[in-house]
């Protein structure tokens, strides 16, 4: 809270004092990383051929398990991307992949980069590749067979800001082309609330679950080599939300923007991302629903 | 001169288009926009020419800085 405070008073001052003690942003240092893309020509060092970082101090009667995960480093372009291998001890480390991650830069490797904000599934941060199955990190349980390795990616054919952080952001520019919030041209009838009944709110369960994850757009090999056009599973599901939505009034409109034969129809039911969704919804179905709603107009 | 290959034209294409971006910017602090694009580029002349990967990494994002820099709230840089 006194931050918060400070901060405020800090704004407050700045817009006081005359022009020339204003810095501009830009003086901040140039930092922006575009990423580095898993492609088949810069192929990923093998972990036989890196270090391993060990657990502190192994005891005895400790479940220890192996994790591959992928690490590349802006900051030194030229080198290549590499897995790099840690040991955990199971009993020391909570349930989740994201607990592993979490103990793994708190107490071996600070270095190792990743997004993590609610660690309960509802922020859709922790998105990534986890032992081949696109999957948030707080909702993966690590395999407890200790025999098994796992191995953590991040998430496929996007284009790699650090380490695990994937650079998201034709997946948001999609988003916003679709428009997704309510447009009516016409105010309620009794001047208060867009009124909905039950079962036409019951049409928008299974859709307004969704977190962006991008865990289902990633999955779609569709999308892998469609990116630029093709709108993807998660964002046409959020698109059929507002198409289903009785209070929305632009649903022709919505409907015409994705008639075209790359925003919708690259959509070849291959169902990667109703299988590998982590809050098991099924985009899959709603594109189906898309597609059924423009086949009858 | 030798003719380019598309991935060299590419980067002096993003050379051009940040030259004419500082354009943009007002009269007094151009000539540090202009330093900083050049020393950007300065800085990865020295690349080797066959890595591909690294050169498009950096292309992109030369590509995302520039679109930040045009931003005209941005009036000053420092070096």
């Amino acid at each position: 809270m006194a931050t918060t405070r400070a901060l405020a008073r800090l704004a407050v001052r700045r817009t006081a004092v005359p022009a020339m003690w204003t810095r501009s942003f830009a003086t901040v240092d140039p930092i922006t990383k575009v990423g580095e893309t898993i492609n088949p020509s810069r192929p990923v060092v093998p972990e036989s051929k890196t270090s391993t970082a060990k657990e502190p101090i192994p005891e005895k009667g400790s479940k220890i398990k192996t994790f591959h995960i992928y690490r590349w480093n802006p900051d030194e372009p030229t080198s290549k991307p590499r897995m790099q291998t840690y040991t955990l001890d199971l009993n020391k480390t909570g349930p989740m992949m994201l607990d592993a991650l979490i103990r793994i830069k708190n107490e071996v490797d600070p270095t190792l980069t990743f997004r993590r904000s609610c660690r309960e599934g509802i922020c859709g941060s922790c998105a990534m590749n986890i032992d081949g199955v696109n999957t948030l990190a707080c909702l993966c349980r690590i395999p407890t067979d200790t025999s098994k390795e796992s191995r953590i990616y991040p998430l496929p054919h996007t284009y790699v800001v650090k380490d695990l952080v994937p650079d998201l952001t034709l997946f948001y520019k999609q988003y916003r082309s679709i428009k997704p919030y309510l447009q009516r041209n016409t105010p309620p009838p009794d001047g208060r609330e867009n009124r909905q009944s039950k079962a036409e709110r019951k049409k928008l369960d299974g859709l307004y679950e969704c977190i962006l994850c991008a865990c289902c757009s990633t999955s779609c090999p569709s999308y892998w080599w469609n990116q630029e056009e093709y709108l993807g599973p998660a964002v046409l599901l959020q698109s059929y939300r507002w198409i289903a939505d009785s209070r929305d009034e632009k649903t022709a409109e919505r409907q015409d923007a994705l008639n075209n034969t790359m925003s919708l129809y690259r959509c070849h039911t291959i169902l990667n991302c109703s299988r590998t969704c982590p809050k098991g919804l099924n985009p899959a179905l709603a594109i189906a629903e898309i597609k059924k709603s423009m086949a009858f107009t | 001169m030798a003719r380019l290959s598309g991935l060299q034209r590419d980067v002096l294409s993003l050379y051009r288009h940040c030259l004419r971006a500082v354009g943009q910017k007002p009269a007094d602090t151009r000539a540090n926009f202009r330093d900083f694009a050049r020393t950007e580029f300065r800085k990865n002349a020295q690349l080797d020419k066959k890595d591909f990967g690294t050169i498009e990494y950096m292309l992109r994002r030369g590509h995302r800085q520039l679109e930040i820099y045009s931003d005209p709230g941005i009036r000053n840089i420092s070096k």
